[in-house]
């Protein structure tokens, strides 16, 4: 049985005029595999507890997390991390959690993965994960979001890219001045012209909000690819 | 606009009451038959999961499982599953 623990935040940067991410040092922490959770238990000083669960960024043994936060305006929890947490401050959460949307270094098929806005967090702890790992297994990530400012992490990305691992953008609201198409949805022409095709037999990792992952999930098979080789995971929205 | 996400969410709940990591689980449902991981099965009501969520079928929306969670008890019912298997090498949770 997992328990709960005390993590103290050490480092919050501001990602998008939304959101944020929030590093928290847990003792005890076992290290997570790249797509891994953690739920986090906020008490309220009258004893009320709200317990969410967050995917985690980062990835190894550290026994540090990084976790982001996009805001629900009408949240009770997602407010108080993007806008009030502090450095210092003590947050419980107890993980990881979830073995089923993971990706290890022993898997060398093709990677593709799809994020919609904050789904990016699993995904970009696989492109760390495949980094740290020196895999030469290709990987490609297709990130759509609103606008270039609601990108999460992207320096870390840029900074990421290589021969294995390149990111595609989509914009769905505004683009940024110079881009070559106008904002839209990823269409299955989209998904069709800048991902791993179905014939490379490729896994498919898609992680955003619920009709995001459900629209993309149907075009990929669609386009051919197996069930089985793509895992999802919703949050909601 | 629908608000469930998937059976990931539920790790969490479950890691305090079975040794090993059930959202890797395969899980028939007893209404059609239909047999998935748990990962990907439908949980509605995590917005409060405080309180409690409802498992369905990804494929004939039967209710599979409900959890309800008080501060002092975590009650779960099975009222749709026909079968529940683990891989005997799945790491603890």
């Amino acid at each position: 049985m997992t328990d709960w623990k005390v993590g103290t935040v050490t480092d919050t940067r501001t990602e998008t005029p939304t959101g944020r991410s929030i590093t928290i040092s847990v003792d005890g922490w076992p290290g997570n595999l790249a797509g891994q959770h953690l739920d986090l238990r906020l008490t309220a000083p009258d004893g009320y507890q709200a317990v969410r669960s967050y995917s985690i960024a980062s990835v190894g043994d550290a026994t540090s997390v990084q976790l982001a936060v996009d805001r629900f305006p009408t949240g009770e929890v997602s407010p108080y991390l993007v806008d009030e947490v502090l450095p210092g401050d003590q947050l419980e959460v107890k993980g990881p959690l979830g073995r089923w949307f993971v990706w290890t270094p022993e898997d060398t098929r093709p990677i593709q993965l799809i994020a919609g806005g904050s789904g990016i967090v699993p995904l970009i702890a696989m492109a760390r994960a495949h980094a740290m790992a020196g895999s030469t297994t290709p990987f490609r990530l297709l990130y759509s979001v609103r606008t270039p400012e609601d990108r999460f992490f992207a320096d870390d990305l840029a900074a990421l890219e290589s021969e294995t691992f390149h990111v595609d953008y989509v914009y769905t609201r505004s683009t940024p001045a110079d881009w070559p198409t106008p904002p839209g949805r990823v269409t299955r022409e989209v998904i069709e012209a800048v991902t791993i095709p179905a014939s490379d037999s490729p896994g498919v990792f898609v992680c955003g909000p619920t009709g995001f992952v459900e629209a993309v999930a149907r075009s990929l098979v669609d386009l051919g690819h197996q069930p089985q080789s793509v895992k999802t995971e919703r949050f909601g929205g | 606009m629908s608000s469930h996400v998937d059976g990931n969410a539920l790790a969490g709940p479950f890691s305090e009451v079975f040794r090993t990591d059930m959202t890797t689980a395969v899980c028939c449902c007893g209404g059609c038959g239909d047999t998935t991981t748990l990962a990907t099965e439908m949980v509605y009501g995590t917005d409060a999961l405080a309180h409690g969520s409802i498992v369905r079928c990804r494929s004939c929306d039967d209710v599979l499982i409900t959890l309800v969670e008080t501060p002092d008890r975590l009650v779960v019912r099975f009222p749709g599953i026909a079968t529940l298997s683990v891989d005997r090498d799945t790491p603890p949770a």
